[in-house]
Parts: structure tokens; sequence; C-alpha cells
């Protein structure tokens, strides 16, 4: 059996080579030229012991795997209790429990906690918007950030040219990104699958040119500056009002003005309409049309014999998942303050898409926790800069080769039957 | 002699060079028990799915309650109440039993997104319609200790009974079943007999059936209709049909 001892040397070599270029050279400076030295000695001795280590595990792997075996995560359903009346009122009490926390809690922690947790809420109204597409309707959309750019660039471009607030702008946002997702569900309707993902991509990289290349409209690449902040009932959160007439938030109240007032404003208005998300999406998945979604996703032709019209579905489904991003686009615009193309790239639908898959198709608990994961985790991981990625590429691939189904695979309603015999 | 509910005449289905389909018509009376039968291959599948508007037939036509509903898609076909089952059973198999039998009452439901928002009353009694019709056509399959299990973790035969409960549930006229007995055990298909019986006797169904499980057709036929190679046979009563010498001939071969 020399077969392990060979690919053990070849990956030795492999992590050698790579290591010496990427970790054992230094550059220095000598006025504008780079001059390539050694490393230290320190260095090297790390990326001997790294490649001995690589060989030794690739020489034993197969008796390390056998040692230790992977051990299985604790199933979730084991830790909540028993299906019943008894577990839906634990379950509203939790529910309840959290929201309350997420009402409190900004008011303890501090700025950047806050300013985080904003953001995460953007991405968890993001990944539900599009588990209805890609969870429920089972239409794999690579675009989905397209429709966020729409409704941020709504918002923006409202505000700019007409001096719209956020608060009309909110509904607008939502109801052109549907208006777009309708309109991209036309062309699409006859494919599914690889050929769906690709037409999907393209879309959404055409909105992105566009937005970069309508210079006169949109700005191009510099972006539209300057988005007013969202308002609570005409009172501003800045020092001084910016509108004349209007009282700033602090003035009216009588406290000093404190700049953290804006920051857990803003949460909390994402806190609402996370919330509204989440009532809207667990309503629709047990209403006619999320389970006409999830019968197209099933089966199509079965969903025509009983007289489903699937086009109807796949719009809708589209339109909806659509407008989710529409609203979440409107709230960024305004949270940012400024917007770029350079916010809608491809990644981000990525991301997004790596949300619903990691949290579990079609389930809002597994999305709402793979959102707080992929935008927590990589923040926290900051101190190892620039691993942060790599580790994060990591995670993933452990986690779909632990749990492919998902953080929380979605659950099927249990629907009480009555009879009346 | 009842009205005529579906009526085929000189239907024809080309895939590129090959005739398909050649000419078939039949008649379904309401109800009535019409069987097609013939060899693997006859045709006898592209037929159904030119019926249930899954197939756009070349030539021909095709009466439904004396409306032309020939080129129409599958979903204004079935809405009309004309709805089918499929040769390897096709279910929802990710979702519930009970939620199979829902999705099926999609449009009896009807009830717009704010009035489900919102859970109003209205809303309330159409669910509460559509789970008792499910839950009444479960007790009659013999699946109602199964309705929350997911469909795909059904038995074969509890399986063909399940998508058969779900066409019931749409409240059809004509119940088209494409070998609803292959892959049962006697027993199961003893059950079924009585079953499609039951369903003409009770709820007024006209049932058109591909069959190969002989026993069964000729027993519950009230017409059979034999199709080979595409082209129909011979056409009649159960009896007519077993002493053709054509239809022997094509199914046991040259003597």
């Amino acid at each position: 059996m020399n077969k392990p001892i060979y690919s053990a040397l070849f990956s030795a070599v492999v992590m050698l080579i790579l290591a010496s270029f990427l970790l054992g050279v230094d550059l220095e400076t000598q006025g504008i030229t780079l001059i390539p030295e050694l490393a230290g000695d320190q260095t090297w001795l790390a990326i001997g012991l790294a490649t001995l280590v690589v060989f030794l595990f690739q020489l034993f792997r197969e008796q390390i795997a056998s040692l230790i075996k992977l051990p299985s995560l604790p199933s979730i359903d084991s830790m909540l209790p028993e299906e019943g009346p008894k577990r839906t009122k634990l379950t509203r009490i939790a529910v309840a429990l959290v929201i309350v926390g997420m009402f409190i809690w900004p008011f303890f922690a501090s700025r950047g906690a806050i300013d985080l947790a904003t953001l995460t809420l953007i991405y968890i109204m993001l990944g539900l918007g599009l588990n209805i597409v890609v969870g429920l309707a089972g239409l794999l959309d690579l675009g989905y950030v397209a429709f966020y750019a729409v409704g941020a660039y709504t918002y923006a471009l409202l505000s700019l040219y007409y001096d719209v607030s956020f608060w009309v702008a909110l509904p607008i946002s939502g109801l052109l990104a549907a208006l777009f997702g309708f309109l991209l569900g036309f062309p699409v309707l006859r494919l599914r699958g690889d050929y769906l993902a690709i037409v999907t991509l393209g879309f959404g990289e055409i909105i992105r040119i566009l937005l970069n290349n309508w210079t006169e409209l949109t700005g191009g690449p510099n972006g539209i500056s300057r988005i007013p902040k969202p308002d609570l009932f005409g009172l501003e959160f800045s020092r001084r009002a910016k509108e004349e007439g209007n009282v700033p938030f602090h003035e009216f109240f009588g406290i000093p003005y404190d700049a953290s007032h804006k920051v857990i404003f803003l949460y909390l208005l994402a806190v609402i309409l996370v919330l509204i998300t989440v009532y809207v999406i667990h309503r629709l998945t047990r209403m006619p049309i999320g389970r006409a979604w999830e019968a197209l996703r099933e089966d199509d032709i079965a969903c025509r014999s009983l007289g489903l019209n699937p086009t109807v579905v796949k719009l809708t489904a589209f339109t909806m998942g659509a407008s989710f991003a529409g609203f979440a686009g409107c709230f960024f615009a305004a949270r940012q303050g400024f917007i770029s193309p350079e916010s809608f790239v491809f990644i981000e639908s990525a991301i997004i898409l790596a949300i619903v898959v990691l949290g579990g198709m079609g389930s809002q608990v597994g999305v709402i926790l793979a959102a707080i994961l992929l935008t927590v985790l990589p923040e926290l991981a900051r101190e190892f800069q620039e691993y942060r990625m790599l580790l994060f590429g990591l995670m993933m691939v452990f986690m779909m080769a632990w749990r492919p189904q998902g953080l929380v695979p979605m659950k099927r309603p249990h629907l009480e039957l009555k009879t009346h015999e | 002699m009842n009205k005529a509910l579906l009526e085929v005449s000189g239907l024809s289905m080309r895939f590129g060079g090959l005739l398909a389909v050649n000419g078939v018509s039949l008649t379904v009376r309401e109800k009535e028990i019409v069987s097609v039968i013939g060899p693997n291959g006859a045709g006898k599948t592209t037929v159904f799915n030119c019926i249930s508007g899954f197939y756009t037939p070349t030539e021909g036509t095709i009466l439904f309650d004396g409306e032309q509903v020939q080129g129409l898609k599958g979903h204004k076909i079935a809405r009309k109440g004309m709805v089918r089952t499929f040769q390897h059973v096709r279910l929802f198999k990710d979702m519930t039993v009970i939620e199979n039998l829902l999705v099926a009452q999609h449009l009896q439901m009807n009830t717009n997104l704010l009035s489900g928002f919102f859970k109003t009353p209205s809303y309330r009694a159409a669910e509460d319609r559509a789970m008792q019709n499910a839950a009444f056509w479960l007790k009659k399959v013999n699946l109602l200790e199964m309705a929350n299990r997911e469909a795909g973790n059904l038995s074969y035969g509890q399986q063909r009974r399940l998508e058969i409960a779900r066409c019931m549930v749409t409240h059809p006229r004509l119940l088209m079943l494409d070998e609803p007995a292959a892959g049962l055990n006697p027993n199961e298909t003893k059950e079924l007999d009585e079953l499609i019986c039951n369903l003409r006797d009770e709820f007024d169904v006209s049932i058109l059936l591909i069959e190969h499980d002989m026993s069964l057709v000729m027993g519950i036929s009230d017409q059979i209709a034999v199709i080979n190679q595409g082209t129909p046979l011979a056409s009649g009563t159960p009896a007519e049909v077993r002493d053709n010498p054509d239809v022997i001939k094509a199914y046991l071969g040259e003597a």
C-alpha cells in the first residue's frame, strides 16, 4: 500500500510550494521598487512544521477519520418539546420574549452592535424574500440583488428629484421591485433549473450595469449621496432640522442631542419591517398561494392536472419575493445615506442565496439564523484579518457536509383535522 | 342511455414522423366506466395526454359536455371538471397528505390575499370547508391516520389511493385513471375495484380508465376500447371485446 504515501508527498510538496511563495517571501520597499527577500527563520520553521502536519495528516487520513467520527449536530427537534398544544404555547411565549428582547436590547447595546444588528435585519429581510422564490417555489434566482437595487434606487432617485419622503417611497419601492419581478418573470416562465439561474444572473447584472452607466439619472459609479434618513412622524433625527418648520426629535422631547437616537431608531424600524415580513410570509405559507408555490416546486405537471396555472403561480412567487427585496432596498438606502452600483454586485446575490441554502430551504427560522450567522461571523472574525473569508468559506463547506438540509430544515405545518360525523 | 359526457372522435397525434395515435374515437357517458386497453406502447397514455390537455392533438375533436376542448391547456381542462392521475404517481412528495388535498382545492377556496393575512371569518370558513372535504376523502380512501405524514413516505398503494383522493376533492365530473392498479397487490387491486365502482355510484363521476389488469377491466367496465399501435382495434362491452378475434390476436399473437 504505497498510495497514501504518494498522495501525502504530493500534498506536502504543494503545501510547501504554496506556502513558500505566499508566506516565505517578504517584500521590501526601496524607493519605488519592491525587492523580494526571504522571510525570517521563524516563518520558515512554521512553514516546515505545517508541511509536516499536512504530510502526516494525508498519510494517516483514514486512520484519523475512523478515530474521530464527525459528531452529528444535535437535532433541533429533539431540543424542542413535543408537537401539540403545549408546544404551540411554549413557542408563542418564546417568540414573544424574543420580540420584546429585540425592542429593549438597543438601549443597552453599543452603537457598533446596533449598526451590525440593523445590517443583519436587512439581510434577514432579503433572505426571507428570496426564500419565497428559491425555498418555496423552487426557482433558482441568482439575480435577486437586482430587486434590492431597484428598491434602493427608487427611494434615492425619488428623494433626489422629487423630494419624496421615506415613508411614501417605501411602498413605492416595494411595488416597483414587484413590477420588475413580474417583468423578469415573463421571459423566464418556460425556463427551469440551470437555465433559469443563468437568465436571472444576467438580469441582476443588467440592472447593475444600467445603474452604472446611466450617469445622467443615477450618477453612475459615483452613486447617490445625501439620501435623507427616515423621520418619525415628521421628527428628524439630526442635530438641526433640515427642512423649514421641522422639529428635530431631541428638541421635541426636550432631551440633549445624541447621535445614537438615530441608530436606535433605524434599528427599531428594521425590526418592525422584519416582523411584518416574517408574519406575512408565515401566513403566505399557510395560505392556498403558498401551498401552490410548494406544489409547483414539487411537481408542475401534477399542478396543471389539478387546475393550477403554473404561469400565474410562478409570477406571483417572483413578484412577492421581489417586493420584499424592494422594501429592504429602500430601507438600506435610507440607512446608508449613500448608494452606488457597488452595493449591488453579484456577490450580494450569492450571499443571500447562501443564507437561504444554509438556513434550510423554505424554513423561516433557519433563514433568520443563517442571516445572523453570515453577517455577524465575518465581523467577529475580523481579528483574523485576511483569513476571514477563508474561515467563512470553510465554515460553509463544513455546514453543508454536516447538515445538507440546512440549519433548521423546514417543518411541515401540522394541520388538525376536524371530522364532524 | 345516459347523456354523453366526453366524446372523442378521429383523434390523431403525430410526433414528427411517428403517428402515435391514429383516428381514435371513444365516448364516455355519464356515470359510465370506460376502459382503454391495448398492448404496451399502443398509445393509450398519449390518448390520455391529448384529452387532458398535456398534448395538443394533431387532428380530431374532443367534446366535453358538448363543448370543444381540444388544444386547451391542461389546467383549463382540469377546471372544467376533467381530472387525471398519472401512470407514475405524481404526488407533492415533500408535502403532507392533507396539504396535497388542500393544494387540489386551491380553486375552490378562492380567497384573496388580504383575507388570508388577517384570517377573516370568511377565510376561516373556506379553509374549514376545504379541511372537511379533505378529511372526508381521506376517510374514503382509508388514509385518515396518515393525514400529517409526508406523502412521499406512504406505501405505494397508499400513494395511489391518495392520488385518487386528490382528484376527487376537486369534485370532478370525469375522472381519468392511468393504470391505477399498476404495482398493487391482488388485495389492493380488489379494494381499488370497489373504490372505483363506489365513486361512480355514489358521487356521479364518470371514469375513463387505462389498465393492464384484465380482471379489473373486465369486471368493472361498461365499455372497453382497444387500441393497437395507435389505431382503434375494437370497442364494445367487455364480453364483446373478450371474444373479438382481433383483440385476441393483438394480445396473444397469431395462433
